[in-house]
């Protein structure tokens, strides 16, 4: 098989398996999975040019993840009002004040020189400030946290549509690249203290962040609820129900021979892989573009020999910097997308094995360095996460079936086959670095 | 009496608790070190490695005490360790011999192996899972505690108790134990020896004719060992569940790294300061300021620095304080 005939060829089978599932488990599922796997293409997207191009190591993903999400809320949301009275300035002018003190600290340690002097000082600074932020800050919280706290207790969004803000869908696709927006930000802080470090480091920095930033969005209640959840978001396509009162649907819906609520739940479903369609062939576009530029070529360069193109005269540092920020903005922006779709954000969601490690193995599995392959990862790898749990509950069906009903060992293994997914995620993974190390569609 | 008292309730709840959390990130730190400097890559299966090792001792307990064996007052996953750590010793052979042995004869970068021990971490996690679900399980038992604080307080006469659980006692001797065994066998024995040198320079190690394959097999092992013991006394003291483990990785790598990474006196050293930051920051000290203070100061709110929920956030930031200001950790590590 050429290397021209293997991606059109893998991309056939995903069609192939997509057909399938839609023959043998209906539509809605077939739909359904579409929908998440282009979302988790779309994750493998931004790993792939951090990993692929630059050669940078993320295990954060799932805090970028987790930053889109937070936008879609601070987007979609209404803001509430009483809340922003209680305590909506002085929250921020808490944050203001943290934040002045870190300048602060770094200011004396850049500013001053070397001694005991400054450690004193950037360490007087950084207490006092951190009285100080609490002080402000947890008033603010309380305050807010005591408006109404089993509905909202927090600041909301900047949704202005008032009564009916469900109605502004729209705020969706703003919120999108807002998440964006977000994780790019929180990527420049992580990239401004790890990157010049080791790659391991860089590493396990992006696992700590990726935990900061799910403790902070489990704790903060006044920022999204934190573990009450937030549901309801709006969302850019229209409702199932009002598409079943809507008449001219119905006799759309009637003319192809369905009835409305099934057709309402295809429709809505397809709306929504037509939208997240357009985002990620806007992105793989531009990852293409970006690839095939100059800019991608010193990329590589870099990444192959960091020595060399330094002595080239390329700032390393930086240009790591600038595509761990893209890198890293993609995926808050498939975040986003991910947090609409379920129109829930539930920060106790947010599981390592599934936001971050799962988004390497489609990365590694799809090919490093080749877009077509992480993007055909993506959907490959989010189908057999879907699949693998009723697969391996047949599987063990199989097994069991000579068994007693009710034996202690068939009802733990029954109740075990949910746990298949992790056990084959990790064989797959390792089969493929094993033998095929340039994933399936290796890079040019 | 008020400053006594103070202290008791520092040692109750910030001292003895540090220590023995300290110990047990201590022993974890040391495997991810010993990894680090021998096969030389960061293993992010490690907290997995210890959830196994930690459900083969739970299942042995189980059995054990199916059986009627009992340790008297003492756990008895301390009598199923050893057969926990043969377990899971064979199992890490196992995927030295099916995973990483090939890539160390190709010689391949560092960051492939890390990649390479995410899809084992996926594998470990996975067959816990599996075979022992998500729940978590408490399998301590004997007596709960060596010293109760209602017997602290009538033997003192103090109004705080102290109280001393008899998992943090073992846990505190067990880690003596193991890391003067390690040292021991570091520094006297001609496998210890030669394991250093390798580690310190491998070409050189493999010149003067040290087998490599006997002295990664001797780590693995233990490595095993330092894991699965790290885990059960983890376990014992909390209790175990399949992904907390997966997040002790975070500050078991931190201890490893602020302490400087290769260097096992330094994973010992960062496990204790990773520790202490996190139980301390976390610790609402109103009740310890209530005695030291005169009454009219009193804090009237917890004086909790951060909430325990930010417990990740303080290792990360030992962890980015050391990285910025001393590359090479507390105690000099290697850096490939």
């Amino acid at each position: 098989m050429t290397q021209s005939m293997r991606a059109p060829l893998l991309f056939g089978l995903i069609c192939i398996l997509m057909i399938g599932t839609g023959v043998v488990q209906g539509p809605t599922a077939m739909l359904t999975i579409l929908s998440y796997g282009l979302i988790s293409a779309i994750m493998a997207l931004g790993v792939n040019l951090q990993w692929g191009f630059a050669g940078l190591f993320n295990v954060g993903v799932m805090g970028f993840v987790a930053l889109g999400g937070l936008a879609s809320v601070l987007i979609t949301m209404p803001p509430v009002g009483e809340a922003w009275a209680a305590g909506g300035l002085r929250v921020f002018a808490g944050l203001a004040l943290g934040a002045a003190t870190i300048v602060a600290a770094v200011l004396v340690q850049t500013r001053m020189a070397k001694g005991t002097v400054r450690n004193l000082l950037t360490i007087a600074v950084l207490v006092v400030g951190f009285f100080l932020f609490r002080g402000v800050y947890d008033g603010a919280v309380d305050a807010i946290e005591a408006v109404n706290p089993a509905g909202t207790g927090y600041l909301g969004g900047l949704n202005f549509g008032g009564e009916n803000y469900q109605d502004w869908g729209f705020m969706a696709l703003i919120a999108w690249p807002v998440g964006g927006l977000f994780a790019a930000a929180a990527a420049w802080v992580v990239g401004k203290t790890a990157l010049g470090l080791r790659s391991d480091y860089l590493a396990i920095a992006t696992l700590g962040i990726a935990e900061i930033i799910i403790a902070v969005m489990k704790n903060e209640d006044w920022l999204s609820r934190g573990v009450k959840n937030v549901n309801g978001l709006p969302r850019p396509v229209p409702y199932e129900t009002d598409l079943q009162n809507d008449p001219s649907f119905i006799e759309r819906a009637a003319s192809f021979g369905m009835d409305p609520v099934t057709a309402s739940t295809i429709w809505t479903k397809v709306l929504y892989c037509g939208l997240f369609a357009i985002f990620l062939v806007a992105l793989l576009w531009m990852a293409q573009k970006a690839l095939n530029s100059p800019w991608g070529r010193m990329m590589r360069a870099i990444r192959d020999n960091e020595v060399a193109a330094e002595a080239m005269g390329k700032d390393v540092t930086a240009r790591h910097l600038q595509i761990f920020i893209l890198g890293s903005a993609i995926c808050g922006i498939a975040g986003a997308m991910l947090t609409t779709l379920d129109g829930l954000l539930a920060p106790t969601s947010y599981q390592p094995l599934r936001f971050t490690f799962l988004i390497w193995v489609m990365v590694i599995v799809g090919g490093s360095g080749n877009n077509f392959g992480s993007v055909l990862g993506g959907f490959l790898i989010w189908w057999l996460w879907v699949q693998v749990e009723p697969m391996g509950l047949a599987l063990m069906d199989l097994i069991t079936a000579g068994m007693a009903d009710g034996s202690a060992l068939k009802v733990h293994l029954t109740d075990a086959a949910a746990h298949m997914r992790l056990l084959t995620m990790g064989i797959i993974l390792l089969l493929v670095l094993r033998f095929s190390p340039r994933g399936l569609v290796p890079e040019r | 009496m008020d400053i006594l008292n103070a202290l008791v309730v520092l040692a109750n709840f910030v001292l003895v608790p540090g220590l023995a959390y300290g110990a047990q990130l201590a022993i974890g730190a040391l495997g991810v070190t010993l990894i680090y400097g021998i096969l030389r890559f960061s293993n992010f299966a490690h907290g997995d490695t210890m959830a196994f090792g930690t459900m083969s001792v739970i299942l042995f307990t189980w059995a054990f005490q199916a059986i009627g064996i009992s340790f008297g007052p003492l756990p008895t996953a301390l009598l199923a360790l050893p057969f926990g750590i043969a377990v899971t010793g064979l199992f890490l052979l196992g995927t030295d011999r099916t995973v990483y042995r090939f890539y160390r004869a190709q010689k391949a970068k560092p960051v492939i192996l890390v990649i390479v021990s995410m899809g084992v971490m996926f594998i470990m996690n996975g067959l816990v899972r599996f075979i022992i679900g998500v729940r978590d399980i408490s399998f301590a038992d004997g007596e709960r505690f060596i010293v109760t604080a209602r017997g602290f307080k009538e033997m003192t006469g103090l109004e705080e108790g102290l109280a001393l659980k008899t998992t943090q006692a073992i846990t505190l001797v067990t880690a003596f134990v193991v890391m003067a065994a390690l040292f021991w066998f570091l520094n006297r024995t001609r496998t210890g020896k030669s394991m250093r040198a390798f580690s310190d320079n491998e070409d050189l190690a493999l010149l003067s004719g040290i087998n490599p394959e006997r002295v990664v097999m001797v780590t693995w092992l233990i490595v095993a060992a330092l894991a699965t013991t790290a885990g059960t006394l983890y376990g014992l003291d909390k209790s175990f569940k399949a992904f907390t483990y997966f997040q002790l990785l975070l500050p078991i790598f931190a201890a490893a790294i602020v302490g400087g990474i290769g260097n096992p006196i330094g994973a010992i050293a960062g496990g204790f300061v990773i520790a202490f930051a996190e139980v301390t920051i976390t610790y609402p000290l109103k009740k310890v300021l209530g005695y030291l203070l005169p009454e009219s100061l009193e804090p009237a709110s917890l004086v909790q620095l951060l909430s325990t929920d930010y417990k990740f956030a303080v290792s990360f930031v030992i962890l980015l304080i050391v990285l910025l200001f001393k590359p090479t950790g507390l105690f000099k590590g290697q850096s490939i």
